[in-house]
C-alpha cells in the first residue's frame, strides 16, 4: 500500500510509454481503451490517497531509500492528493471528450497525454524544489506538443510566444534555486523551511531574492498580472480538451505559489517570513482587474473564457494574499471549481463552434445550431457557476473568500474587485448566450451533430458544480483541514524530515 | 577566478536577454541557448568555487567539492538541450506556416502602415 503513492507518476508514464509501442501504437482504439483505463486506475489510485490523507498523515514515499533531506522524497499530504484527484478527474474527461474525434487531428494525442499528466502529477507530489522544476520541464514540454496540436496557423503563432516565454521562465527557476541553493544548502522543501530561519542578514538579502524570482516563474505559469498576455491566445487557439486540460496548468503555478510561500516563507521563516504578502495583494487587484476588461473586451467565447481563466486567477490570488488558515480554504475550494467549470465551458465553447458553421464561437450572428437544448442547458450551468451565483459552486467558493477577508482595509479592497468582476462576468456571459443562441440569421442547412461521449464530457465537468454544493460540508470541512495542515508545515517540520537535518 | 566567473555569468545572461527580446525567431533562439549556458555556469557555482578539492569518493580527503550542483547541471543541461531543439523546429515550423520568421508571425511596420491608411 505504501507504494501507492508513485503510482499517479508511474501510470501516465508506463501508460505514455506503452502507446508509442508497437500493439498498441498504430491503433486508434487501443490507445483509446488504454488511455481511458490509465486515467480511471488514476482516479482510483488518487480517490484512495485523498481518503489515506483525510487521516491527517502525511506519507512520505522516499525514493531508492535516500532518507531525506538527501535524495528524492513524494509527500502524499491532503493538499497534493487533493490536487491529484482533480487532475485525474479533469483529464478523464477530457479524454472522454478528445475521444470522439479530437485525438485524430494529430499524432501522439494519447502519449503526449499521458506525459502531460504524469507532469502535473509529480509536480503536485514532490517534495523536493529542484525536483519541481523538473516535473513543471516534464508538462511543459507535453503541453508545448499538445499546444500544436491539429496545426493550423493560430496555434503555430501562439505556440511560438508560449515557448519562448516558458523557456525564459525556465531560466528564471533555475537562477533562483541555484540563489536558494547556494545560501541554504538544501533543496528539500521541508528542510528548507528549517534552514531560512537561521539566516544571517547578508544571506537574507540573497534568499528573498531567489524567493520573488520564483514568484516571477510561478506567476508566469499561473497567469498573474504582467506575464498574463500569453495566457488568451494561447488558451483559445489549442484545440478543445487540450485546452480544458490546460485549465489545470495555471492552477500547478498557484499550488507552487501556496506551497512554497507557505512552507519555506511561511509563518516559520524568521526575516523572510511572507515575503510574497505584500507583493501578491497589487498583483491579485491588479490581474482582477485586467480580467475584469479582458472580459468585456472578449469577441469570442473562447476568448471569453480565456479571460475568465484569468479572472479566476485573480481571486484564486486574492486568497492568497490573505494568507490565513480560512482563506487558503477558501482558495482551494474556488480551485477545485474553476478548475473544472473552466474545463467544462471550453470543451462547451468547441461544441458551440461547430455547430455555428464558420462564424465558429465568435459573437456574430449566425445559424442557429441543431442541438440547442442539450448545449444551451449546459451553457446555463457554466454560465451561471463561473459568474457565481446561487445555487452553483461559484457562488459557495466566492461566499467562502469573501467571509474569509478581515472587515476593514482588506474587506474594502476585496469585496469590490471579486464582486465587479463577477458582474462583468455576468453581463459578458449573458452577452454571449444571448448572441450565440438567440441571435440566429439562418436555419441550419446541415448539421455536425455533437456525439454522446461530448456531451456526456461536458455534463461530467460541469456536473461537478452542483455536486460541490450538495456536499459542499465534507468538501469546505476537508478544504479547510487541507488548509490547516498546510500552514502548520513550517512549524513541524519534523515529520517530512526523518534523517533531521542536512 | 571569482571575479572571472561572475563577468562571464553576467555577459552570457546579458547577451541572452538582449537577443531574447529581438524580434526574429533566430536570435531568439541564440539568446535562449546563451541564457542556458549562463544558467548552467551559476548553478555550477552554487556549490562554491573551490580549486583541486578531492571528488566526494575519496575517503581520505578532508575537503570536497559539493557534488549536487553537478548533478542538477547535468539535468539542467539535457533539459536545456531538448528545450532548445524544440524552440529550433517550432521557430522553423512557424517560418514555414506563417511566411516570415518574426516572432509575432507577421512583419510589422511598413504592411500594416500601408494597410491602416489605405481602409478610411
Amino acid at each position: 500500500m505504501e507504494h501507492l503513492a508513485i503510482l499517479p507518476i508511474l501510470i501516465p508514464m508506463l501508460g505514455g510509454v506503452l502507446m508509442l509501442l508497437p500493439p498498441i501504437s498504430g491503433d486508434l482504439a487501443r490507445q483509446r481503451s488504454l488511455s481511458l483505463a490509465a486515467l480511471g486506475a488514476l482516479m482510483l489510485v488518487s480517490l484512495w490517497l485523498v481518503l489515506h490523507a483525510n487521516g491527517g498523515t502525511i506519507q512520505l514515499y522516499v525514493l531508492g531509500d535516500w532518507t531525506p533531506p538527501f535524495g528524492i522524497v513524494l509527500v502524499a499530504d491532503r493538499l497534493s492528493t487533493l490536487m491529484l484527484l482533480l487532475s485525474s478527474a479533469l483529464g478523464f474527461a477530457c479524454m472522454l471528450y478528445a475521444c470522439a474525434g479530437d485525438d485524430r487531428q494529430g499524432a501522439y494525442f494519447h502519449p503526449l497525454f499521458m506525459f502531460q499528466l504524469m507532469g502535473i502529477n509529480g509536480a503536485f507530489l514532490t517534495g523536493d524544489i529542484f525536483n519541481l522544476f523538473v516535473f513543471f520541464e516534464v508538462l511543459l514540454i507535453a503541453s508545448y506538443a499538445l499546444l500544436i496540436h491539429g496545426g493550423g496557423k493560430q496555434k503555430t503563432r501562439a505556440s511560438v510566444h508560449y515557448v519562448v516565454l516558458n523557456l525564459v521562465g525556465s531560466s528564471i527557476f533555475l537562477f533562483a534555486l541555484g540563489i536558494l541553493y547556494g545560501t541554504l544548502g538544501t533543496l528539500n522543501i521541508a528542510d528548507m523551511a528549517q534552514k531560512v530561519a537561521h539566516l544571517d542578514a547578508a544571506e537574507q538579502a540573497i534568499a528573498s531574492a531567489g524567493a520573488l524570482m520564483l514568484l516571477v516563474v510561478f506567476g508566469l505559469k499561473s497567469a498573474i498580472l504582467p506575464l498574463q498576455f500569453w495566457l488568451p491566445r494561447t488558451y483559445a487557439s489549442a484545440s478543445a480538451p487540450v485546452a480544458a486540460l490546460f485549465a489545470i496548468l495555471t492552477k500547478v503555478g498557484i499550488y507552487s505559489i501556496l506551497r512554497v510561500f507557505t512552507v519555506i516563507f511561511g509563518d516559520e521563516a524568521g526575516g523572510l517570513a511572507h515575503i510574497a504578502t505584500p507583493w501578491l495583494w497589487p498583483l491579485a487587484i491588479l490581474t482582477l482587474t485586467a480580467a475584469t476588461i479582458g472580459v468585456l473586451a472578449a469577441s469570442s467565447l473562447r476568448e471569453l473564457i480565456a479571460q475568465l481563466v484569468v479572472l479566476s486567477v485573480g481571486t484564486l490570488l486574492v486568497g492568497l494574499a490573505m494568507n490565513r488558515i480560512e482563506s487558503t480554504g477558501a482558495l482551494l475550494y474556488y480551485l477545485v471549481h474553476s478548475t473544472l467549470v473552466c474545463a467544462g465551458l471550453f470543451l462547451l465553447a468547441d461544441m458551440i463552434g461547430r455547430q455555428r458553421g464558420k462564424a465558429e464561437d465568435r459573437f456574430v450572428a449566425a445559424r442557429r445550431m441543431c442541438q440547442p437544448l442539450g448545449i444551451g442547458i449546459a451553457f446555463f450551468i457554466g454560465a451561471l457557476t463561473i459568474v457565481g451565483l446561487p445555487p452553483f459552486s461559484g457562488f459557495v467558493g466566492k461566499a467562502l473568500l469573501l467571509k474569509a477577508a478581515d472587515i476593514g482595509t482588506e474587506a474594502a479592497w476585496v469585496y469590490p474587485s471579486i464582486l465587479i468582476g463577477g458582474l462583468a462576468a455576468l453581463i459578458a456571459m449573458s452577452r454571449a448566450g444571448t448572441t450565440l443562441f438567440w441571435h440566429t440569421s439562418r436555419e441550419p442547412d446541415s448539421c455536425e451533430r455533437v456525439s454522446r461521449l461530448q456531451l456526456v464530457a461536458v455534463f461530467l465537468l460541469l456536473g461537478m458544480s452542483p455536486l460541490l454544493v450538495i456536499f459542499g460540508g465534507p468538501v469546505s470541512d476537508f478544504t479547510l483541514d487541507t488548509a490547516t495542515q498546510l500552514h502548520e508545515m513550517s512549524r513541524s517540520v519534523d515529520a517530512l524530515l526523518p534523517g533531521g537535518g542536512s | 577566478m571569482e571575479m572571472t566567473y561572475a563577468l562571464c555569468v553576467g555577459i552570457l545572461t546579458t547577451c541572452g536577454i538582449f537577443l531574447a527580446l529581438r524580434g526574429r525567431t533566430f536570435p531568439v533562439v541564440v539568446g535562449l541557448t546563451l541564457l542556458s549556458y549562463a544558467v548552467n555556469l551559476f548553478l555550477f557555482a552554487s556549490g562554491r568555487l573551490n580549486v583541486e578539492d578531492a571528488a566526494v569518493l575519496m575517503d581520505e580527503a578532508t575537503q570536497y567539492t559539493d557534488p549536487l550542483p553537478q548533478a542538477l547541471v547535468l539535468t539542467a543541461i539535457v533539459i536545456g538541450f531538448a528545450m532548445t531543439a524544440f524552440a529550433v523546429i517550432l521557430a522553423m515550423r512557424a517560418r514555414a506556416d506563417l511566411g516570415n520568421d518574426h516572432v509575432d508571425g507577421r512583419l510589422p511596420s511598413i504592411t500594416d502602415e500601408s494597410s491602416n491608411k489605405e481602409r478610411p
